[in-house]
């Protein structure tokens, strides 16, 4: 325990020094703050349109015109956090012939690699939540309406499934950094994967639902059918997964849309009111479970390989 | 056994279909500067990374200082120090930065670990440059840091991996000379692993020959000499121009010569007596040959390792 402390102390001294912490707090500051902005902008008009009373969140989901919700900006933040932080954590050490002096010291071998994770989940909580509790400060200074418990529970189950999401990204370009020698080629395959599930998933799934349930002339049965490919497809995505989940906490009302497929005529004679917050959390559960299970899986394999690998100074 | 830090009996180590190790049987005495030579792909870093305890074995026995590498590597690496051929540090924290760290890692208390590191800096000469940046170091600053950095846990057994590598003459000497102090002043052990063999031989106490995995030599360099050239106590070198054949036909039948080799223009002679005049004599009585020069040939333990490797 003590090598896993003096390494993680090791650590989060070099993130916090570290040219590309700043890099990154820099750019996620001027994101949330510019999202704050354009949500105070439209805060009215969004709440005077909305059932539900839930007012203080549309700071995190009000978008401009132009500009998207500071949830958007989010989800785009997260996984490049959560890369920086993994992609060269092991092969730089390799890289720097660090790593063989490193082993030959009385400590474990997964002191080094644990230490080095719970560094970059530290400093991931420290940028994720340190905006969102500046976006909140603003945002009650500006409206002047104080967050209900539910809105302060909501926020905080929101920090931990950013944090969860972010963590899933570190321990896939960790995992990375253990396999690949050279860290461009570590980030460039994080990157290449967080482009693909990012951007390609939602393209590719409704390509395959169009494919299998042509929407054109379609029954409803069809429609339904080709909801429910799309939405399967999509769900491979832990980018889906954590806008899904962030999106049915932070918007109760419109979450509907998200649970299951529904006709015009469903929602016509639906009577749609918010969830609450038990009920958004047991709609939510699978998707956080399944990051949880995906960073977990990730940084397992990552562990394994270290243990196993054999280091050599040459 | 109890006077060896390191023994290894029938270790074998394969990677697949290759054995890198081959029933190795090594027994390193404690307070001994023991020199493991042979060619890259020897055996010789998967030898130190096994005594280390970072890969396991196939078969066979270890043991460093009483403790099996596998099931009590932290109890080896505690007292073992390993500066690898090609040691890094943190380019951007200072040499006492470093230092400090690897202290830490080796749970060397607080209060007494900046007067640790300021005892090993200066035994490595870097103690004015204890703040100075590491990546401002040159290539030798930073191999006398790690030889500090291997001192800092107080080891019995130091494995160095081609120490003096890539440095120049002076470095080079400077390093050998620390750790020849060291060996005598605290009794460490020290493994060199390195082919730079004049350094070697004059160091090492005990020399290791590694080829394909297996020891095919070991000894001092005396012994090492004896076994190969038959334990001449005199190696006469004889360049001659003309019927060379001719001139070893003569020098064989002289009273005291144990063998001679021809090489090209050269004869190579054991005797155990300085029989220089002698063997002039026999060879300027030939005609068509003529003596060009005679002297007598120290071995060296590159000679020792080309010969062991010409038999290979």
């Amino acid at each position: 325990m003590r090598s896993i402390l003096t390494i993680y102390r090791k650590e989060l001294s070099d993130y916090f020094s570290s040219k590309k912490f700043l890099i990154l707090l820099g750019l996620v500051y001027i994101t949330g703050l510019t999202s704050i902005y354009v949500a105070i902008q439209n805060i009215r008009v969004a709440a005077q349109s909305s059932m539900d009373s839930l007012v203080f969140l549309k700071l995190f989901t009000t978008s401009g015109d132009v500009l998207p919700s500071f949830l958007y900006f989010l989800s785009f933040f997260i996984p490049i956090i959560g890369i920086v932080f993994g992609f060269d954590s092991i092969n730089s050490e390799k890289n720097s012939k660090n790593l063989s002096r490193l082993l030959s010291q009385p400590i474990y071998r997964d002191s080094i690699i644990n230490g080095k994770f719970l560094a970059g989940i530290t400093t991931m909580t420290i940028i994720v939540s340190s905006i969102i509790l500046i976006i909140a400060g603003i945002g009650l200074r500006v409206i002047g309406v104080p967050p209900s418990a539910e809105e302060i529970l909501r926020i905080i189950i929101f920090i931990v499934i950013c944090i969860c999401y972010g963590t899933f990204w570190m321990s896939m370009s960790m995992l990375f950094s253990v396999i690949l020698d050279k860290t461009a080629t570590s980030i460039l395959t994080s990157v290449a994967i967080w482009i693909f599930f990012f951007f390609f998933v939602q393209i590719i799934a409704s390509a395959i639902a169009n494919a299998v349930a042509p929407l054109e002339n379609a029954t409803i049965a069809t429609q339904i059918s080709n909801y429910n490919i799309d939405l399967g497809i999509k769900r491979l995505s832990p980018s889906f997964l954590f806008m899904e989940s962030i999106t049915i906490l932070l918007i109760p009302s419109g979450s509907h849309l998200f649970l299951r497929a529904v006709t015009t005529s469903d929602i016509s004679n639906m009577i749609l009111s918010p969830l609450s917050l038990g009920q958004s959390l047991i709609q939510v559960w699978p998707q956080i479970i399944a990051i949880i299970a995906l960073a977990i899986i990730c940084f397992a394999i990552s562990y394994i390989v270290f243990i196993k690998q054999e280091i050599r100074s040459t | 056994m109890e006077n060896y830090i390191i023994t290894t009996k029938n270790l074998i180590k394969k990677y697949g279909i290759k054995t890198a190790v081959d029933s190795l049987d090594l027994n390193i005495e404690k307070g001994t500067i023991y020199g493991l030579l042979g060619p890259n792909g020897a055996g010789k870093s998967t030898i130190i990374l096994m005594v280390l305890g970072l890969t396991e074995p196939t078969d066979g026995f270890i043991s460093v200082a009483g403790f099996n590498p596998i099931k009590e590597p932290l109890k080896i690496k505690r007292i073992t120090g390993y500066l690898p051929e090609k040691v890094g540090f943190y380019e951007d924290m200072n040499a006492f930065q470093n230092l400090e760290y690897t202290g830490q890692l080796n749970g060397i208390p607080k209060k007494e670990l900046a007067s640790k590191i300021e005892e090993c800096l200066k035994i490595v000469g870097l103690e004015d440059d204890r703040k100075k940046i590491v990546k401002y170091f040159s290539k030798g600053m930073k191999q006398r840091l790690g030889i500090a950095d291997v001192l800092i846990k107080d080891p019995e057994l130091v494995i160095f991996d081609e120490p003096t590598e890539g440095l120049d003459v002076e470095v080079a000497n400077q390093i050998l000379e620390t750790i020849r102090k060291l060996n005598k002043t605290k009794q460490i052990t020290f493994m060199i692993s390195s082919h730079q063999l004049n350094l070697v031989q004059r160091i090492c106490d005990r020399v290791g020959i590694m080829s394909n995995g297996k020891l095919i030599g070991e000894g001092n360099v005396k012994e090492l000499s004896d076994s190969i050239f038959g334990g001449n106590k005199f190696q006469i070198e004889v360049d001659i121009i003309g019927d060379i054949q001719n001139a070893a036909e003569k020098i064989k039948v002289l009273k005291g010569i144990k063998s001679v080799s021809i090489t090209e223009n050269s004869l190579l002679i054991g005797t155990d007596e300085d029989i220089r005049q002698e063997i002039s004599k026999a060879i300027t009585s030939l005609d068509n040959v003529i003596l060009t020069k005679m002297n007598i040939k120290d071995f060296s333990l590159e000679d020792i390792y080309l010969n062991y490797f010409k038999e290979v």
